[in-house]
């Protein structure tokens, strides 16, 4: 395997400069939403006081941006060391995602200025799942800054801190395996407060076992994907070998997750739910379907060595399982007072906003910092 | 090596099946949550109500709120919308037909809205900043805005969908009925009660109203009695036929019970009040995270056990 190498290319290609005027679009409504009011951008209401802010960018954000998190517990805690290329790129990915979805929380948060109040022991409540989410979160933040920080020292030639960094790096490796399980278990429990608001298509005391597999799901797939896509646009090496020893125990976890997706609301009597042909119900069966049909692909070991495969099998997997989160913050909820909820447009340009800044630093990092495999031809 | 790292993790995996299946009971062990020493509350009674919504003036008047516009020339009345961050409280109508008779189910009820004042409120426990909290003695559940940060857990955990948000503010608060604290403070009553001709709401100490409630559902129904207007203390009374009234006190048992409670003649579901376990919902997301975390022993455990599995993989490489 080559070693990482930064790519130096032009960074400021065609997709650079969409992606910047999305972004610069998604600031004039923010300013917008900071003069006159959450109200006044977004379509959320006292119905749903949380729409894709927070469906999306947290919820599914934070998932989509476990691979860092998958890797880890991959080379660390199960020992395969073999791995290891994947990890920085993962890493990365991770570093982006989360603090992209911490600065969602803050564009989210209706008295912003007052978040520390969290971090005040006199205003703390322990037993609030959001306390823990958002404390686990900050803190996985800054965890992930220090893991991503020796790719950085590297550039910039500062050797003493790095070695340094090196000698008490493992106890920042642990915290970034022990904050995710804790939070990503935890955004699943934070629903179940919805009680009957939530729709027993998702209502199950299993939310937060789901969620950590999801979570470890999109983890392993997203670096797959990420993979392909590197592959395709920056031309680097593939990596076939690794992600085809990645897809051989992805459906044991999936299996798992089907399994008590599944019966969880056949035992509790609410399947039939799924097929009275309500937009709750249908939404029910996508989801678990292009799930199955991810289990259907990667169970046949023959499907594991093709690329092709392998691409549609974790594409499927992203969507499937980021759909499960939307359904089970936005789509599965129904306060019951005929409230209805569809983002307005400057509330998505915001959420594409927030994208388009994270493929930006993705561009400029790769091009600058030595992340992914060395070109084959650079 | 190897074989100490599979154990480590055999005994966790072990240990995260048996607190999957340990969430349940945890739930199951929840007991009720007790009354407050001095815990007050408010008692609805829609068969005394004659909608005239002196109340939600009154409400208005006592705590500052600003009058809504929302639909035509009769606004609170016509509009079926529920409270908002201008209206702490409301009195909504059920009807169903042209058929005149009140409190039947063919005909036409009120009912009043607001902050239930739970005694295991969702809110309480949803917000990360106890920016919402309950009063130990009477049991009033208040919210401050200095500790407020804005992330609308309490709207998303509310069963009753009570707090309500300031969405075109750019400092926005979270609003919703405290039982005139202010009030109360003063030695006062809740000013919707203080203010109600009939004593359709009715002020007094969440126990003796439990009684009074209990008395009216013995009621004779079409027989005359006495009613007590304002407060349960006050010294006035009027006389009113007992209403034909639906056996069931809501808010004495939902999701843990409630410091406000609703007496009426029409199914409260009919009244656009959720039929609800006796048990919250709060219990159960407690039970689970207190199962998951035993007060971050576990956490700490883990990070033990992970800190010593990633220097030991290190080790072996070297
Ligand atoms: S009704 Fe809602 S806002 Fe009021 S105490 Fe109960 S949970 Fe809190
Ligand atoms: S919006 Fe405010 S009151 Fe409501 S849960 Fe969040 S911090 Fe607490
Ligand atoms: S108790 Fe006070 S704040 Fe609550 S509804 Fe009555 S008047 Fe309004």
């Amino acid at each position: 395997m080559t070693a990482p190498a930064p790519l130096n290319k032009t960074i400021y290609t065609w997709n650079f400069k969409a992606c910047a005027v999305i972004a610069g679009l998604a600031g004039l409504f923010l300013l917008w939403r900071f003069f006159f009011g959450i109200g006044s951008v977004s379509n959320m209401n006292d119905g749903y006081p949380w729409g894709i802010w927070i469906a999306y960018d947290v919820v599914v954000g934070t998932a989509l941006a476990c691979g860092g998190y998958a890797m880890a517990l991959l080379v660390y805690v199960f020992n395969k060391g073999e791995y290891h290329p994947l990890v920085r790129p993962a890493l990365m990915t991770s570093l982006f995602g989360y603090t992209l979805a911490g600065i969602s929380v803050m564009i989210d948060l209706g008295r912003y200025w007052q978040a520390y109040n969290i971090f005040l022991p006199w205003h703390s409540n322990l037993h609030s799942v959001m306390f823990e989410v958002a404390v686990c979160i900050g803190t996985y933040v800054m965890v992930l800054w220090v893991e991503f920080a020796p790719t950085i020292l590297e550039k910039y030639k500062a050797e003493q801190l790095r070695v340094r960094l090196n000698r008490v790096i493992f106890v920042f490796i642990a915290l970034g395996i022990l904050l995710p399980t804790m939070h990503q278990s935890s955004l699943g429990t934070m629903m179940l407060m919805a009680g009957y608001k939530l729709s027993p298509l998702w209502r199950t005391g299993f939310l937060p076992l789901l969620f950590l597999l999801t979570a470890l799901l999109m983890g392993y797939a997203i670096v797959m994907v990420e993979s392909f896509i590197c592959q395709a646009w920056f031309k680097t090496p593939s990596e076939m070998p690794l992600l085809s020893k990645i897809a051989e125990f992805i459906p044991w976890l999936l299996g798992v997750y089907l399994l008590i997706r599944l019966e969880s609301v056949n035992l509790a009597g609410n399947l039939a739910l799924a097929f009275n042909g309500s937009l709750q119900g249908n939404m029910f069966l996508l989801e678990n379907a292009l799930l199955i049909a991810a289990f259907v692909i990667l169970v046949q070991p023959k499907n594991r060595v093709r690329s092709k495969m392998l691409f549609l099998a974790s594409s499927a997997i992203v969507l499937g399982a980021a759909l499960y989160r939307i359904d089970t913050y936005i789509i599965g909820f129904d306060p019951g007072t005929g409230w209805r909820y569809f983002p307005s447009v400057p509330e998505l340009v915001i959420t594409l906003g927030v994208v388009a800044t994270e493929g930006m630093a993705y561009m400029w990092v790769v091009n600058k910092l030595a992340v992914l495999p060395k070109a084959e031809h650079a | 090596m190897k074989i100490e790292r599979r154990d480590f993790l055999k005994g966790a995996l072990g240990g995260g099946l048996l607190l999957a299946a340990d969430a349940k009971p945890a739930a199951a062990r929840h007991v009720a949550k007790e009354l407050p020493p001095n815990a007050v509350g408010i008692l609805y009674d829609a068969t005394l109500c004659i909608g005239c919504q002196v109340c939600v003036g009154a409400c208005k008047q006592a705590n500052n709120m600003p009058v809504e516009h929302t639909a035509g020339t009769d606004p609170l009345w016509e509009n079926p919308e529920d409270l908002s961050a201008k209206t702490l409280n409301i009195i909504k109508k059920y009807g169903s037909g042209d058929y005149p008779v009140k409190d039947t189910v063919a005909g036409y009820s009120f009912v009043k809205r607001h902050c239930m004042h739970c005694l295991d409120p969702a809110c309480v426990s949803a917000c990360p900043v106890s920016a919402l909290r309950k009063n130990s003695d009477n049991g009033v559940v208040t919210y401050d805005k200095t500790a407020c940060i804005g992330c609308r857990y309490c709207q998303v955990a509310c069963p009753f969908n009570i707090p309500k948000f300031e969405w075109l503010s750019a400092t926005p608060r979270i609003v919703k009925c405290q039982l005139c604290s202010h009030l109360l403070a003063k030695g006062g009553i809740s000013a919707c009660c203080a203010a109600c001709p009939t004593g359709a709401s009715l002020f007094g100490r969440v126990e003796d109203l439990r009684q009074e409630a209990k008395r009216r559902l013995a009621m004779t129904p079409g027989d005359s009695y006495d009613f007590p207007v304002a407060s349960l203390g006050s010294k006035e009374f009027q006389s009113h036929k007992a209403g034909h009234y639906i056996q069931q006190i809501y808010g004495e048992s939902e999701v843990g019970g409630t410091q406000y409670m609703l007496l009426a003649g029409v199914p409260f579901d009919k009244l656009g009040l959720p039929t609800l376990p006796d048990e919250s919902f709060v219990a159960l997301a407690d039970g689970i995270q207190y199962a998951i975390y035993k007060g971050m022993v576990y956490p700490l455990v883990v990070l033990g056990g992970l800190i010593y599995m990633i220097r030991k993989g290190e080790g072996d490489k070297h």
